[in-house]
């Protein structure tokens, strides 16, 4: 029995125009654009300068601001309500202040201070954009101590910090990005897909034809499931290929490991939109629950910001996703190399993921109504 | 005016025996705020850290007691070598690993410096600059403590002022994201679908015969949807004060006028769209992927556009959500009045009045034809 009904899928897939094409075309789509856009990396901040001292020591820290990569003065004013106004037309990010009598006081008095201001509308921006800066500020700071008084350079030294930034040396986004959009086109593809699946059957009305067959519900069920099982390897397989050719990312750990718990994600994932099938009645019900669902586990999963950031309670609610258990498994096993042996809480957890879905699927499958 | 009126209950009364979906559009956007006002934070808090302490003399000690006290870290392991940093980080269990090298008090009295190590997991780049730039900060603070800081002379103290947004809140450049995708979500798809519906199903041509004109027929649609709209944008604004704390901190009244007529742009939108097609899985999937991908991508509610490669930022300049959206902050979290989004609104009204025209014009031939 269940053969035939899988042959009958597979044809239905295999001859619907649209399927196929979406399938390959939107993680190719997703993997080459998001990546160039889904750039949290903040540099190129646009400066105001507002030099109020002119003396060469003020002069030489906006030299070495302006030279650092980080900034692009796009405005230099007079005053800092001037610097201001620039920052509400969105001329400028950033402002830097040099209060006059800046160098003399240095030099004189041994202290003296200076202004950054930044637009923390987007937070990270602001944070990262006025932590650079003091950082420049405070390379300045030693320099000038050096050049002032050599002598006293050994007890500034202090303690001398080495970071070194582990399995992603450059920082760079992609990186990041590529492992949590490979599991968002898997959640989509594998979810929406099979979300739709029954409930364009209720529309079109060819499920009553079914419903009046000997065919058991698990059965039933199950040929719908392995369809777009065969399709999350697929899916899979294209962001492989993109992640590999555009990025030259490969994993660090082994495929097979990857294709595994990918194997468990999509089974729980393809669960949860038949569970939704079942209890939509139109296709645009079914859109919008699916939607709701997928929109609110993406961001609760730790996808693009980090889990251990997040409330308690936000916490507590991310552990009933399927997809903060693959995401894990995703960078682990692609960028830190980890194997099966470590990731055992996501396997259990996936499991079981995929068993209740699938259960539930079955279970509330009512054949009348 | 009985005609519009009796039309206009008969699409109420519609939306309302669709209850799945009205909750849905009630929901979704409480939900959107509630996890992007205090689930997503880039914040980066209780980051798992993890010390390989080769001196365990007094002064290591204590850098490690001061780290493992601040609040931005937790102390998850004592590790014996940096190998076994390695399986921590594999494992996941700790994002930042300190390494003190033997002898650390006793270079630091006879040298004057003495190195450590910071080791991060740099999969997520902007998580890994942060954690490193606070625990440099901890450390420089506790090396000016221990050491007796002072003997510096010719400090340079930068004075930093976070604009805006001082407790960089992530909720403070997603709420008007929310909105602008909330509103067009509901106008531009819910409307195109419900007269695509209408033209599915036969009825259109049923109201077509009849002496009700289409124009009538048009307006009864849109005005449900934009009463849903306002109710949406009330409740969003509500919640976004009072709950998420984000103030509205300029002129209320503009920021109505701008979202009242980024609601008839979005109408105007879904119009357009349903006068294209003729089912309603065409209107969805278009107002969907046309719209909903975009806006969340491209409009500066999520990426910051100025990363973007220009194309892409010109891309996002034709989207009318990116208007709306950067009205939306200028309003709502900077504080400005008219004169900063005068061109906002400028485009927002030209786009709706060009939209309604080519609307109306393609529905005339529609229609008639």
């Amino acid at each position: 029995m269940l053969r035939y009904l899988l042959e009958k899928e597979f044809k239905q897939l295999v001859r619907n125009r649209f399927m196929p094409r979406v399938i390959v075309v939107m993680p190719l789509a997703v993997l080459l654009i998001v990546p160039l856009i889904a750039n949290f990396d903040v540099k190129n901040l646009n400066l105001s300068v507002v030099d109020g001292d002119r003396s060469p020591l003020s002069r030489r820290l906006v030299a070495k601001v302006s030279n650092s990569g980080y900034f692009i003065v796009t405005d230099t004013s007079g005053t800092y309500r001037q610097a201001l106004d620039s920052v509400e037309e969105e001329r400028a990010d950033i402002i830097l202040e040099i209060p006059p009598g800046f160098e003399r006081n240095l030099v004189k008095e041994g202290a003296a201070s200076l202004l950054i201001a930044a637009n923390t509308v987007n937070g990270t921006k602001g944070g990262l954009g006025s932590a650079y800066m003091s950082s420049i500020v405070s390379d300045f700071n030693i320099e000038v101590i050096a050049e002032m008084s050599p002598q006293s350079g050994a007890s500034i030294g202090g303690i001398s910090i080495d970071s070194t930034y582990r399995y992603n040396p450059h920082l760079e986004y992609p990186v990041f990005m590529i492992p949590a959009l490979m599991v968002m086109m898997l959640t989509m593809l594998c979810g929406f897909l099979p979300a739709l699946n029954i409930v364009m059957e209720k529309q079109r009305g060819t499920i009553e034809q079914m419903n009046v067959t000997p065919v058991r519900r698990s059965t039933f069920i199950l040929s719908k499931l392995i369809p777009y099982w065969v399709t999350g390897f697929v899916v899979l397989s294209v962001c492989f290929v993109v992640a590999w050719l555009v990025h030259d990312l490969v994993p660090r750990g082994s495929y097979l490991t990857i294709y595994g718990f990918s194997a468990l994600f999509v089974l729980a994932i393809s669960g949860l939109g038949l569970v939704i099938s079942n209890y939509a009645s139109s296709v645009q019900q079914a859109m919008f629950m699916m939607f709701f669902f997928v929109l609110s586990l993406i961001f609760l999963s730790g996808l693009y910001t980090p889990i251990a950031s997040m409330p308690g309670w936000a916490q507590v609610l991310s552990i009933f996703s399927p997809l903060k258990y693959l995401i894990v498994v995703m960078r682990q096993v692609f960028l830190i190399g980890a194997g099966a042996e470590e990731l055992s809480t996501p396997l259990v957890a996936l499991g079981g993921f995929a068993l209740f879905f699938n259960g539930w699927a079955i279970v509330s499958y009512k054949k009348s109504s | 005016m009985n005609q519009l009126y009796a039309f206009v209950l008969k699409e109420f009364r519609h939306i309302a025996r669709d209850r799945w979906t009205t909750i849905i559009l009630l929901c979704l956007p409480v939900v959107m705020l509630v996890l992007f006002g205090f689930a997503i934070s880039t914040e980066v808090k209780n980051t798992p850290l993890a010390v390989v302490d080769q001196s365990k003399d007094e002064l290591s000690r204590q850098l490690v007691e001061r780290l493992a006290s601040n609040q931005y870290f937790r102390l998850v392991k004592n590790l014996d070598s940096v190998e076994e940093a390695e399986e921590l980080f594999k494992s996941g269990k700790a994002s930042l690993v300190l390494v003190v090298g033997p002898g650390f008090r006793k270079e630091l009295i006879a040298y004057g410096t003495a190195p450590v190590q910071l080791l991060a997991d740099a999969s997520d780049p902007n998580t890994a600059r942060t954690v490193v730039s606070y625990a440099t900060a901890v450390i420089s603070s506790f090396q000016q403590q221990a050491l007796g800081g002072g003997s510096v002379p010719y400090r340079i103290t930068p004075v930093v002022k976070l604009l805006y947004n001082p407790t960089m809140k992530g909720a403070y450049n997603f709420v008007p994201g929310t909105l602008g995708l909330i509103l067009m979500l509901i106008c531009a798809m819910m409307t195109s679908v419900s007269i695509a519906r209408e033209k599915e199903l036969g009825t259109m041509e049923v109201l077509l015969v009849s002496p009700v004109r289409p124009l009538t027929m048009i307006i009864a649609k849109v005005i449900p949807y934009f009463v849903l709209s306002v109710v949406d944008f009330v409740l969003i604004c509500l919640i976004s004060v009072f709950v998420l704390d984000v103030p509205i901190s300029g002129s209320l009244f503009w920021l109505v006028i701008v979202s009242l007529t980024y609601i008839c742009l979005a109408l105007a939108l879904g119009i357009l769209i349903s006068s294209m097609v003729s089912s309603q899985l065409v209107a969805l999937l278009i107002s969907g992927m046309a719209m909903i991908v975009p806006v969340m991508f491209l409009s500066g509610m999520m990426f910051p556009i100025d990363t973007m490669p220009v194309v892409f930022q010109w891309l996002s300049k034709i989207l009318p959500a990116s208007w709306y959206i950067s009205a939306v902050r200028k309003l709502m979290i900077m504080g400005l009045g008219f004169e900063a989004i005068r061109s906002d609104l400028a485009v927002l009204a030209g786009m709706t009045l060009l939209l309604a025209l080519v609307a109306m014009k393609k529905h005339k031939a529609r229609l008639d034809g």
